[in-house]
């Protein structure tokens, strides 16, 4: 019978490290683009010039990316989540008042605190207060359309404006975008950076957008329809429609900001 | 069946729109609402490090500047250190500097500027050395999901040389399209980069 000398020892063995938990990383969760627009996307022409055509470089998440700015209460305003009031002049804007209210949550389903969210629209007549806006739709004076807020330390964040107008724009020669209110979301790493739209539940206009239909997943585009929420409304006053934002997911342990445990 | 996983979906991307500004610069929109407002100067008269203007442009397939194109950047200090808690690397933490700014493309000549300070080098997780960079996001009409991208700086070649993002892409004629070049102008450092979205010198972009 052979005996097998001992084998070497690994010296890697000599000074064990303890190796960090699965989720523990800070990486965020790989991108799912097939839940995405692609960035060209012909039957929104805008897209076909303006779209890479290499493949983009995957990159394994280092500071650069699970880092990114932090926000507070002293960069906002008291009225800035206020669109009825943050602009007008004397006397409400016109059309429906509405809340819009909902939770930013990452694909874990934690809600992202302290994070800044930025929206911005048309008015109720579909014309954007912006000086290259040139519909004939009139400006209303008690209106500019923007506003931001923080979420809470549960992701919760919630707005007060007027619901916006549909309007036409050069894409086709009859093309009409639905009515949607604009979102800008950081999280809490610039790989989470995201913009996007809302849209509201029942409008007609919605299978038709040539911006919509550039998603090719039916359950992603479904997710940007906030449905209204009675429950949410303020009765005498305003209607409510709920949208939920969610950011990638974050292999995610030790957030000062966030509960232990977390 | 196994057991669910339970994951929720990320939520779709849709374009800026032309009329990004009215959310996130609306003094370009031709408007004043808000108390405080963000902007394309990251530098306070008490931040570290050097003085540089970036000065760009992003050109479509044509080679026209986009003139209503948004980008913002994301950079460490000038000790290499992201203002951010997920960043507990050595160097000094300036409360004053955030890092971060955004600014809209000029509606005449789609010049891009921020005004800032050249970062220092980074240490990722494997303890190397990352040559000084700068993160950027570029979001405009008929772009349908943010695009991630960086820029170098000429004037650091041996760092540059030695960056592990640099070195993973393939063709070294790529890599140039993430180089700003450092020129000065009137006594101030000026770093000059170009965004082509397409074409022969597709700048690289990262799916991060």
């Amino acid at each position: 019978m052979n005996v097998q000398a001992p084998a070497l020892r690994d010296p890697r063995l000599n000074r064990p490290e303890p190796f960090t938990p699965p989720l523990g990383d800070g990486g965020f969760f790989q991108r799912d683009r097939s839940i995405h627009p692609p960035a060209h996307a012909p039957g929104y022409k805008s897209s076909v010039l303006r779209s890479p055509r290499q493949a983009l470089l995957s990159l394994e998440n280092s500071v650069s990316e699970i880092t990114g700015p932090v926000f507070g209460h002293n960069d906002l305003g008291p009225l800035d989540n206020d669109l009825i009031r943050n602009y007008a002049k004397d006397g409400d804007p016109v059309g429906e008042r509405i809340i819009v209210h909902g939770r930013v949550l990452d694909e874990t389903g934690r809600g992202v605190p302290n994070t800044l969210v930025e929206f911005w629209q048309a008015n109720a007549g579909g014309r954007y207060r912006h000086k290259k806006d040139t519909y004939l739709a009139p400006i209303d004076p008690n209106f500019g359309g923007c506003g931001r807020a923080l979420t809470d330390e549960t992701g919760y964040y919630y707005f007060r404006t007027v619901k916006p107008g549909p309007y036409p724009w050069r894409n086709y020669v009859n093309s009409w975008r639905p009515a949607h209110i604009h979102f800008s979301v950081f999280g809490s790493g610039f790989a989470q950076r995201l913009i996007t739209q809302m849209y509201f539940e029942g409008d007609p206009l919605i299978p038709v957008c040539p911006i919509l239909t550039t998603i090719p997943d039916k359950d992603a585009l479904d997710r940007l329809v906030a449905p209204l929420d009675l429950n949410a409304s303020t009765p005498f006053d305003s209607l409510a429609y709920r949208f939920d934002i969610v950011l990638r997911g974050q292999r995610s342990t030790y957030f000062e900001n966030r509960t232990e445990g977390n | 069946m196994p057991q669910p996983l339970n994951y929720l979906k990320e939520t779709a991307s849709q374009t800026a729109g032309p009329y990004v500004h009215i959310g996130l610069i609306p003094a370009m929109a031709g408007f004043d609402i808000f108390e405080k407002n963000f902007s394309n100067v990251l530098v306070t008269p008490n931040t570290a490090g050097e003085r540089i203007t970036l000065e760009g442009k992003v050109l479509d397939g044509t080679g026209t500047p986009l003139r209503d194109v948004l980008l913002e950047i994301w950079q460490a200090n000038a000790s290499g250190r992201y203002n951010h808690p997920a960043d507990r690397s050595a160097g000094a933490l300036e409360p004053e500097f955030r890092g971060w700014g955004r600014a809209g493309s000029d509606f005449d000549s789609g010049l891009v500027t921020f005004e800032t300070i050249k970062p220092g080098a980074i240490t990722d997780k494997a303890g190397r050395k990352c040559a000084p960079h700068i993160n950027v996001w570029v979001v405009a009409r008929g772009i349908n999901i943010g695009l991630n991208t960086r820029l170098y700086f000429s004037d650091e070649e041996a760092a540059n040389a030695a960056d592990p993002v640099l070195n993973l892409i393939e063709q070294p004629t790529r890599r140039s399209t993430l180089i700003a070049k450092r020129s000065e102008r009137a006594g101030k450092v000026v770093y000059s980069f170009t965004i082509n979205l397409q074409g022969p010198e597709e700048t690289v972009f990262f799916d991060v």
